[in-house]
């Protein structure tokens, strides 16, 4: 690696890939419990199964997104990252909090934990997504101030490129608008407004600012192709994700007890954020096509493309099917939305996560460009697994969804929740089949660390060293 | 692309679009936090409703209900089942659970208190007279 201080991305990726394992494990169990329904009950009630796969997810992103700031910060501003110290003093503190947090999940009843973490101080527990601890919330931030002065001061102290400044940028973001989840206010439609102000400004915003800095540095990696160029497409693709997705927020606010203008505002800014998405697509493949140099790193040219593609369907092309106001009065809160919401944050976010580890890994392990042969096939075994189980699982939710959506929302006479459910039912075990088939991809992608370790380093054939 | 679009241009475009559209938001944000008493009722918000939020929040209902379409979807939507079910059921539901049938989706116990069962009947009812445009599209939720 160009800097020795790129080292202490490597445990934020280990610890990444760890948890994701974890969440799929309680994603499989929440899949099996759609259908046997008291499965692992009263041990493990199906709202705890889910704010461990939830909260795991969101976990394993962030030590994603860190490792990749600690990786290509030091590389763009070109020096030494200013304190790897406080690096790994905050990674064991983030590692440490959030296991202890998901046994906090497992361990007692939620109202309990609520209660010996002295939620009563300050409630902000038992809200989607947001379900730790306040005292968890708490380290959260200062984490993510540490982590921000770590890398700013990197840059600062540096060489200020476009992509280092862009994933700053998102980055401060991130951490801004995770202070809302902090604002509880009794009156829930003013809970679910400013509730959004986090999750929508979130994965909707800032971390599309993370994912385009990202991908925009393993395209100049891989593809050498000039650094202006792909900067300026940047610029243009987080453009539009602003100037769609910040008034995009109101496709949150149509039922939620919001003014009908939101209706309007909404759908028409909504209906534009599949726009930045298919910019990133069609960034991405003409970057590859337009190479100068053929990467021995197969594997994470595969997982970049791959990544817009996904996103592009998962986030664009799925969210926008369910975006217009006329369309989504039926379809709210449905299986449409978690088919939506899975594909979107395997494709734009998972799958970055991944495709910077792809790259930055071997390096790290001291390799000088890529992995061996044996490794990267493994790994692009383990991409197409997981990539089609994530389709078919969208598929398999989608199907569920219609079927809800005509059974329970549109029908003349309407059937209840429990009775479309039992109705739905074989579309859940197709879902669940493609997630064990995704478990066996992620299988396969953690064994691309081990296999082929030791074989020698894949080479371009046709090409001198 | 025109030599003129420039990545100075693309820039602008982002920030200036970008700072834009984050006034209107927030101006828009503003505009509905001052239209919102006349849609939610929050003088109807008494300390029972108050509570019955915090049991609901405590005992994490949204891992598993929907509340106005949002939260998990392995259990009912419940913005609207006062008006579905009505008080009485809301509490004996709540108080016999979980029903122990063979393969179906369980409910925990969570040990309530009568006022905490009241409170999470108001924290409902108030929740049911929200002016949401309308939604669920019907009373199933």
């Amino acid at each position: 690696m160009q800097y020795q201080s790129q080292a202490v991305a490597k445990p934020y990726f280990i610890a990444a890939i760890g948890l994701f394992l974890g969440q799929i494990i309680f994603g499989l169990i929440m899949g099996l419990q759609y259908i046997v329904g008291d499965f692992l009950f009263p041990a493990i009630p199906f709202n705890v199964a889910r704010m461990v796969h939830t909260n795991l997810l969101i976990v394993w992103l962030l030590f994603g997104f860190m490792g990749a700031s600690y990786f290509l910060v030091p590389e763009e501003s070109e020096r030494e990252l200013y304190s790897p110290k406080l690096a790994l003093v905050l990674f064991w503190i983030f590692l440490v909090a959030g296991v202890l947090t998901i046994v906090g999940y497992l361990a007692v009843p939620y109202a309990t934990l609520a209660e010996i973490t002295g939620n009563d101080l300050l409630p902000t527990m038992g809200r989607e997504f947001l379900e730790m601890p306040t005292i968890t919330k708490v380290g959260i931030v200062i984490v993510c101030l540490g982590f921000l002065f770590n890398i700013g001061m990197t840059i600062l102290m540096g060489r200020k490129t476009v992509i280092s400044m862009i994933l700053i940028l998102g980055l401060v973001g991130l951490a801004v608008f995770f202070l809302f989840s902090f604002y509880n206010p009794h009156n829930l439609v003013l809970d679910k407004l400013f509730w959004w102000w986090v999750v929508h400004l979130w994965v909707e915003g800032v971390w599309e600012l993370i994912l385009g800095a990202i991908l925009a540095f393993i395209l100049i990696k891989v593809t050498g192709v000039d650094r202006e160029v792909i900067e300026k497409w940047l610029y243009v693709v987080i453009a539009m994700v602003l100037i769609s997705g910040l008034l995009g927020t109101g496709h949150h606010y149509y039922w939620i007890g919001a003014p009908e203008y939101w209706q309007w505002i909404g759908s028409v800014f909504s209906a534009l954020e599949p726009v930045p998405f298919f910019m990133m697509t069609v960034f991405a493949f003409t970057m590859v096509n337009r190479r100068r140099r053929q990467h021995p790193n197969r594997a994470a040219t595969l997982w970049a493309l791959g990544c817009s593609v996904m996103a592009f369907l998962g986030a664009g092309v799925w969210g926008f099917l369910h975006t217009l106001s006329p369309v989504n009065y039926y379809t709210h809160g449905s299986q449409l939305t978690a088919a939506h919401g899975h594909m979107a944050f395997y494709g734009a976010y998972a799958m970055i996560v991944l495709a910077i580890i792809s790259y930055a890994m071997p390096i790290l392990n001291g390799r000088k460009e890529a992995n061996s042969h044996r490794s990267q096939v493994i790994e692009m075994w383990g991409f197409w697994l997981m990539t089609v189980s994530m389709v078919l699982i969208t598929l398999a939710l989608t199907g569920a969804g219609i079927v809800q959506v005509w059974l329970q929302r549109y029908s003349e006479s309407p059937q209840s929740f429990m009775v479309v459910q039992d109705q739905v039912t074989l579309f859940y075990w197709f879902r669940e089949a493609a997630g064990v088939s995704f478990l066996i991809g992620l299988l396969c992608y953690i064994a691309s660390f081990f296999v082929g370790k030791n074989d020698a380093e894949a080479t371009v054939p046709g090409l001198a060293d | 692309m025109a030599d003129n679009f420039t990545k100075s241009v693309a820039r602008n475009i982002f920030f200036g679009g970008s700072f834009f559209f984050f006034l209107v938001l927030v101006g828009l944000v503003f505009d509905t936090t001052r239209k919102l008493p006349e849609r939610d009722h929050r003088e109807n918000i008494t300390e029972a409703v108050v509570l019955g939020k915090k049991v609901w929040e405590d005992n994490n209902c949204i891992g598993c209900h929907t509340i106005m379409g949002e939260g998990a979807y392995f259990a009912p939507e419940l913005g609207n089942v006062y008006e579905r079910r009505g008080p009485a059921f809301i509490k004996a539901w709540i108080q016999a659970m979980p029903t122990n049938a063979p393969g179906r989706r369980q409910m925990p116990q969570f040990n309530l208190s009568e006022e905490e069962l009241d409170a999470m009947v108001a924290f409902l009812k108030w929740t049911n007279e929200i002016d949401d445009a309308n939604w669920p599209p019907n009373i199933e939720g």
